[in-house]
């Protein structure tokens, strides 16, 4: 396999609040390969977010702060880069797509200038009328039914989906390497939905680039991606090919994920399986295991330490002290 | 008041089983006017509700799936009476309630609740949770103190909360609490109904399932109907015995749950089913998307409201609105509104 195009090593980010330090990531280690779509997935407060606006250097200031690690692009560490370096690199080469297109895209003004403001800046060398074409163009490809009139229009003029159009419009005028995509089809209906995903797929089978998709939905990530990270408190708990994931889960979360889905094919009006209690406080984890008060397999050693990555096979890490044991174990 | 009501039984007795029916609508809609311009004028209607018929049998579920903008919320604050129909009626329990007001209507509302899809915003903030579930007592004068206080009680054990949650306050509980809070207020007095509109999608996916669950062991328990009204598909097939589908404003396809999985007949069911992204690798969509949005409800298209986005129209869907019909060849309950149904 050859290089990876962004490997990120060890990230640590915290944020300090009135209430003490919270570590929202801890010990962050992936990488993602051109063209490749990678997956990351769990619940509200897991840190998904997070280690995308760590690797885009978008941390709130002065609260957030990487305090670990390094992500590695085009061998610089992006986390060491000086602000204006990082400028060239943000929006140009990594770009992201935001969740909620209306508070993503600037209500005061009209979409023409937000598409065009990415190309002024990234590419100076481009004449306006060039930058105008380009824009028009890209509006055309992401399929807004007359883009050259859409130029003139305001965000609340568009529909949610027309706006999350926009949005990946922006993100690809530069044709980055690298899309980071945050729950980008989370506030739209399921058919529109399927709308963005297709198009995204096309764009990436088009330009090759690759996509970080981050999502709470295990639908969505079994349609889209090549691997999947599953992220719990903070920490990456497995991490596998989308077949190995969804075919022998490994860690308990992600069993009870799976099994927790009202799928279409279960039998209806039967009790779904749960997984009990809630997500520990970032202000107070367990020392050990993170998933310890909810796991129906802990044993003390879950409680006394925390587990480290373990391999299961080839690319399929998980962290739990059982795995062995409880890889594919009948969901 | 009187000649509507018997209207509606004599037309109801042709067909429906009326007398079984713990709430049937007829033909509701509700219409919102938009002002504008310098003298405010009315300049624009939305068809928020345009047209609906359906009945929800005693203890069960009918569920209510639709796309944002469907009219699918506006439907369910309509039957409770949070906005007032503009034309169709409303029998619950027997009873025309369509215009009832005032006293009356405060009363009926002891049988008829709301559970809220976003748990953060539909508690008093200022309130204990003590406070919030006791509030219906409260409105309909049921009880002293102490047999408030052990009514909480019973109720905060029935959803699965612990006791001492009774004198603390919404923002120490988190989402899928705060939606267990919200649980025991609407059942508080022993509804006969309840309208859940979107009650687990501001959760998450291991919390859901956990109230989802709660609401189904509750339904057994006490036997109320649900009007349930979600997005997802999934959740829908697993709670609901009915499920009705909404496009903008209208009742598109409603069937029992089987058989609107099974056999889908209106184009558009058919692509939100064919839309949901199972979650299994091997089954990947082929993303055959259904092309376009969703129209204004403020200008839908004149006849079938399906039109703009339909692989199979013809002339004829122009010209005339498709009736909620069944059709040859399938159970009489599974009905639908398409001139074309794709059997």
């Amino acid at each position: 396999m050859s290089e990876p195009l962004l490997q990120v090593n060890h990230l640590a980010t915290e944020f300090t609040t009135e209430h003490g330090i919270a570590r929202a990531l801890d010990d962050i280690s992936f990488h993602i390969n051109k063209g490749e779509t990678l997956g990351l997935v769990g619940e509200s407060g897991c840190g998904k977010s997070v280690t995308a606006l760590s690797i885009m250097r978008l941390l709130p200031k002065p609260i957030g702060n990487i305090v670990g690690g390094e992500v590695l692009f085009n061998d610089q560490d992006l986390t060491q880069l000086p602000a204006d370096e990082m400028h060239n690199i943000r929006g140009n080469r990594i770009a992201m797509v935001f969740q909620e297109p209306m508070t993503a895209l600037n209500p005061v003004y009209k979409i023409g200038r937000q598409l065009i403001e990415t190309l002024v800046l990234h590419e100076p060398e481009m004449t306006s009328s060039e930058i105008h074409q380009t824009s028009v163009n890209m509006l055309k490809r992401v399929g807004i039914p007359d883009p050259e009139n859409r130029m003139y229009e305001y965000p609340h003029q568009l529909s949610g989906g027309m706006r999350q159009r926009v949005m990946i419009a922006i993100a690809l005028l530069c044709k980055p390497d690298i899309l980071i995509a945050d729950e980008p089809t989370t506030a739209l209906d399921v058919t529109i939905q399927a709308q963005i995903l297709q198009l995204l797929q096309e764009i990436q089978q088009e330009n090759g680039m690759a996509i970080i998709f981050i999502t709470h939905d295990l639908g969505v990530i079994a349609q889209l991606c090549d691997r999947v990270v599953v992220m719990y408190a903070g920490r990456i708990i497995e991490q596998a090919d989308i077949y190995a994931l969804f075919d022998a889960p490994s860690h308990p979360y992600t069993q009870g994920l799976l099994k927790a889905i009202p799928g279409i094919d279960k039998p209806a009006k039967t009790p779904l399986s749960t997984i009990t209690g809630m997500v520990p406080s970032l202000f107070n984890l367990p020392s050990g295991c993170r998933f310890q008060n909810r796991c129906p397999y802990t044993e003390n050693r879950c409680i006394d330490s925390s587990p480290e990555l373990d391999q299961v096979k080839n690319d399929h890490w998980v962290r739990c002290y059982r795995h062995k044991e409880l890889t594919g174990a009948k969901i | 008041m009187t000649t509507g009501y018997a209207a509606i039984a004599i037309k109801n007795s042709q067909g429906l089983k009326f007398n079984m029916d713990l709430l049937s609508v007829k033909d509701l809609k509700m219409h919102f006017p938009v002002h504008g311009g310098i003298l405010y004028r009315q300049v624009a209607t939305v068809f928020a509700v345009d047209g609906v018929n359906f009945s929800l049998g005693n203890g069960q579920t009918l569920g209510l799936v639709g796309e944002s903008g469907c009219g699918k919320s506006t439907l369910g604050r309509a039957l409770l009476k949070l906005h007032q129909p503009t034309s169709g009626s409303i029998i619950f329990s027997g009873k025309d309630i369509t215009h009832l007001k005032g006293k009356a209507l405060q009363h009926l509302r002891s049988d008829m609740q709301m559970i809220f899809q976003d748990p953060f915003e539909s508690l008093n903030p200022r309130h204990t949770v003590g406070d919030i579930i006791q509030e219906p007592f409260h409105i309909h004068g049921i009880g002293n103190t102490l047999e408030k206080h052990k009514k909480v009680l019973t109720l905060l054990d029935k959803v699965g909360l612990p006791s001492d949650a009774i004198n603390r306050y919404p923002h120490e509980f988190s989402g899928g609490q705060r939606q267990r809070i919200g649980i025991a207020r609407a059942i508080a007095l022993n509804p006969k109904l309840i309208i859940c509109d979107e009650p687990v999608s501001a959760l998450d996916v291991s919390i859901q399932s956990q109230i989802l669950n709660l609401l189904m062991d509750l339904q057994k328990e006490m036997g109320m109907a649900y009007l349930f009204i979600a997005h997802d598909l999934s959740v829908i097939k697993h709670v609901s015995d009915q499920i009705a589908v909404m496009y903008l404003g209208r009742i598109v396809e409603i069937a029992d749950r089987e058989s609107l999985y099974q056999q889908p007949l209106h184009p558009y069911t058919q692509a939100l089913i064919a839309s949901i992204p199972l979650p299994d690798p091997k089954q990947r969509l082929n993303f055959k998307a259904l092309q376009g949005e969703v129209p204004s409800p403020m200008n839908p298209p004149a006849h079938c409201h399906f039109i703009d986005r339909c692989p199979i129209r013809q002339n004829i869907c122009n010209q005339q609105t498709p009736p909620l019909a069944s059709i040859e060849g399938v159970k009489t309950s599974h009905k639908v509104a398409c001139h074309f149904p794709i059997i």
